[in-house]
């Protein structure tokens, strides 16, 4: 790379570096947050940043090069001093974000992706940024700005040419809403800081509590919550330092879900008390946050939380005076990769490495974090945990359906009238979240992100339950103006960007998929593309190594059944051909009224031609 | 990537009848004022209505009334399949042949000689070239050319045809469900 700084860092960045190595004592497990660190003073990671972070951790500098390869906001490249991505989500694109991007490059004379020529700025967009319900969104050095207009853009320009820092900017560009529509259990749950702790019996009767539940993952996969917790607690630790983690997967990637932003905005005590009733189920004594780097502007209020609870000996060594029960919480920040979403390849990102998902068995609950039995949960599995240590099983599971109990945060965004956070208990209808949200003329739901399941007007009366509609709580609102052909390409293109490169299937699949969208979409697109489509979401479906290339093909599935004219109006090849001779079918007509003229024949001269038999038609029968 | 709002033209859309009896397109006629809100959508290509006698190369939706019965019915579905995005069956007749296909089970030759038989003069079939001759079995549209969907009723009621073409120009597959295809 031809770069001044490629021949060694300077002094000053020496000292960076050293700084940032020395604050994490050199620790391979932590280079994700020593990259991250270091960027964030240096602006960029330059080869010779890379050689030195190699040198301080002791690991091959191929390893360093390719963990900052991995993440999409490390950059080994300069990418100026302001670098601002708006979301690409499809409900950004919805309230305009496409246009007002295009704006912003005209006026910084700046094409999507490059830099400008005095490195001061660069435009380009990334994934979904966890604002649907307050976008056009965008992210300028990692932290959201928020309701873009154009008015904001011509703001924000005038802003960068002026080279204002980032912490002078007016504070309402970076204003985060809760937007908090409908409060059910959860929301209500009215606990305080250190409640579900002092609630707390032997772990083996919160344990049991946690089982009778019936609490189930709310990531979307509904696991039961207390049947990982006892395999973790049972699972033995192994090698040098054996030990029990608990992790909360704040990753929260999947286009159009934002309520783990909430949760760890306004519950934040309760989810850290869930990490720590979980801790003290499994037997651990450390817990981690996995946050996604898209909510990097949430580090500073939850470490001050942590702290808060250090403090009032709600974390730390022997908990509310119980000797032995001793746990504490560090955050990890994720550096913009959806795939990390995925509990094994959260754990290789919390290790330090590519997040690239392992092979299950063996699952996480008895080699997880550095090998050792780990629990994974969603953010909002552990807020209800810690709601049900103090409320109690059966309290719990009078709410909800069967086999769904409690409730359900989901994250409405797309058309209509009141986008935000709507906590109902399982088993509410789609219809009555559209008419609580405001939703007009809705033809398509999508449900549980970029690969869960469009739902269309004649299935609003499903429920969402693990019964029937399962969902981590992304639910995306489409009316009749919408091209859901355009939505399903958006999601193609989502895919493409995330896949983490490992297996083939995916990595080619999602691209050949993408492919065969953009081919439809420019008009080149026939039926032959509809069945490769088809055989390629086959493919990605039954071959890839994870379930984001087994989900990737599941919106263009289902807006290939639902909202099939969408595609078709954009084809132009329509090959058929009959079954059986149609100049054959004429044969007993020209027998009996003796005629051969041209018009007793069918020639059908673009099918001969094609196979070379020239354009003479059939012989008479 | 385009936008998820598309630019909204007017799609061309053209209909026709085969071998049918018309009785498609008088359903059709019972969508009554809503015909208007229909103009708003879509521009009338080659159809009965406007008496255009051949489809524009850019038509996106064919309607199509009745089967096949004879050469010109095979012509008439080319060049719908030919300039149509997207085509549709509407009708008994179109999806399975109905009633004209009655004559399947009889050889055409038989009926012909049965019609054109002259008592003591033989049998005389009209031969003028100008005449379309007739395919030996008549056949619903989908076993001569793609077919992209089915209307079915005889006929499909005008509430049916709205439904199904309103769905289809906002790019929902369509489903009748309850009242429109379904009545027990």
């Amino acid at each position: 790379m031809p770069n001044a700084s490629s021949n060694g860092a300077t002094a000053g960045d020496r000292a960076v570096i050293e700084a940032v190595l020395v604050r994490h004592g050199g620790d391979a497990v932590r280079l994700m947050q020593i990259l991250r660190e270091v960027q964030e003073e240096l602006g960029w990671l330059s080869p010779a940043t890379l050689t030195a972070i190699a040198d301080g951790t002791g690991l091959p500098r191929a390893r360093v090069e390719g963990v900052a390869g991995f993440y999409h906001f490390f950059h080994t490249e300069p990418l100026g001093r302001y670098r601002v991505l708006w979301s690409d989500n499809i409900t950004d694109r919805m309230l305009g974000s496409s246009d007002l991007m295009a704006r912003m490059c005209k006026k910084l004379w700046l094409k999507p992706g490059q830099v400008s020529e005095d490195q001061l700025v660069s435009v380009d967009t990334t994934s979904c940024t966890g604002m649907c319900d307050q976008g056009p969104a965008l992210l300028v050095n990692y932290r959201p700005v928020t309701r873009m207009t154009a008015e904001r853009v011509d703001q924000i320009v005038d802003l960068i040419r002026r080279k204002i820092p980032l912490d002078d900017w007016p504070a309402e560009f970076f204003a985060v809403e809760d937007n908090i529509r409908r409060r059910d259990a959860l929301l209500d749950g009215g606990l305080a800081p250190g409640d579900a702790l002092r609630a707390l019996r032997s772990p083996q009767e919160t344990l049991d509590a946690i089982k009778a539940s019936g609490l189930r993952g709310r990531g979307g996969a509904g696991f039961s919550t207390g049947q990982k917790w006892e395999f973790c607690r049972n699972a033995v630790g192994s090698g040098a330092n054996p030990a029990h983690y608990v992790v909360c997967n704040a990753d929260e990637g999947e286009p159009g879900t934002f309520k783990d932003r909430v949760l760890l905005s306004s519950c934040a005590d309760l989810v850290f008390e869930g990490m720590t009733v979980a801790g003290y189920v499994v037997g651990a004594r450390k817990g981690l946050v996995y946050l996604r780097g898209e909510y990097r502007y949430l580090l500073e209020p939850l470490n001050a939380a942590l702290e808060r609870r250090r403090a009032a000996n709600l974390l730390g060594k022997s908990i509310l005076g119980r000797i032995g029960f001793d746990f504490d919480i560090e955050i990890h920040m994720g550096a913009g990769a959806y795939v990390c979403g995925e509990e094994t390849a959260l754990l290789e990102s919390l290790e330090g490495k590519r997040g690239v998902p392992r092979k299950r068995p063996p699952f996480p609950v008895t080699n997880g974090f550095l090998g050792q039995p780990t629990a994974v949960n969603n953010v909002e599995t552990l807020a209800s945990a810690a709601l049900i240590a103090v409320r109690g099983a059966a309290w719990y599971k009078a709410i909800g359906t069967a086999k769904s109990s409690g409730t359900k945060l989901l994250s409405v965004s797309g058309d209509c009238a009141r986008p935000g956070i709507y906590e109902y208990p399982y088993g509410v209808k789609v219809e009555q979240v559209l008419a609580d949200c405001g939703a007009r003329d809705t033809q398509a739901c999508q449900i549980a992100g970029a690969s869960g399941l469009c739902v269309a007007p004649a299935e609003f009366k499903r429920r969402i339950a693990f019964e029937d509609i399962p969902t981590g709580g992304s639910f995306m609102i489409f009316d009749n103006s919408r091209d859901m052909f355009a939505v399903a390409r958006n999601f193609a293109h989502f895919f493409v960007d995330e896949s983490c490169g490992f297996c083939t299937p995916c990595r080619v699949g999602t691209t050949l998929l993408k492919n065969a969208m953009d081919k439809i979409n420019d008009g080149h697109g026939g039926e032959y593309d509809i069945n490769d489509i088809w055989r390629i979401i086959r493919t990605l479906k039954t071959a890839s190594h994870c379930g984001l290339g087994q989900t990737a093909g599941n919106c263009v599935a289902d807006t290939l059944q639902k909202f099939r004219p969408s595609y078709e109006l954009r084809l132009n090849v329509h090959d058929f051909e009959p079954a059986f001779d149609l100049d054959k079918a004429l044969s007993k007509m020209r027998e009996v009224t003796g005629r051969d003229d041209p018009g007793a024949h069918f020639h059908i001269a673009h099918r001969k031609s094609k196979s070379g038999i020239g354009t003479k038609a059939g012989d008479p029968a | 990537m385009n936008a998820a709002t598309p630019v909204r033209r007017k799609l061309k859309v053209a209909t026709t009848s085969l071998a049918g009896c018309f009785g498609c397109h008088m359903s059709f006629l019972d969508i009554d004022e809503r015909i208007l809100d229909l103009v708003e959508l879509v521009e009338f290509d080659r159809s009965p209505i406007t008496d255009i006698k051949h489809c524009s190369p850019d038509c996106d939706i064919g309607v199509i009334e009745g089967g096949v019965c004879n050469a010109e019915n095979v012509h008439v579905l080319h060049e719908f399949r030919k300039n149509c995005k997207i085509l549709i069956a509407m009708g008994a007749c179109a999806i399975n042949g109905g009633l004209p296909a009655q004559r399947n089970s009889l050889d055409i030759r038989d009926i012909l000689a049965a019609v054109y038989a002259q008592p003591g003069r033989g049998v005389h079939v009209p031969n003028d070239p100008e005449i379309p001759l007739l395919l030996n079995e008549v056949h619903p549209l989908h076993e001569v050319v793609k077919i992209d969907y089915f209307l079915p009723g005889c006929p499909p009621s005008g509430d049916a045809i709205w439904t199904f073409l309103t769905d289809l120009l906002a790019g929902r597959t369509p489903t009748l469900g309850h009242g429109l295809i379904h009545y027990d």
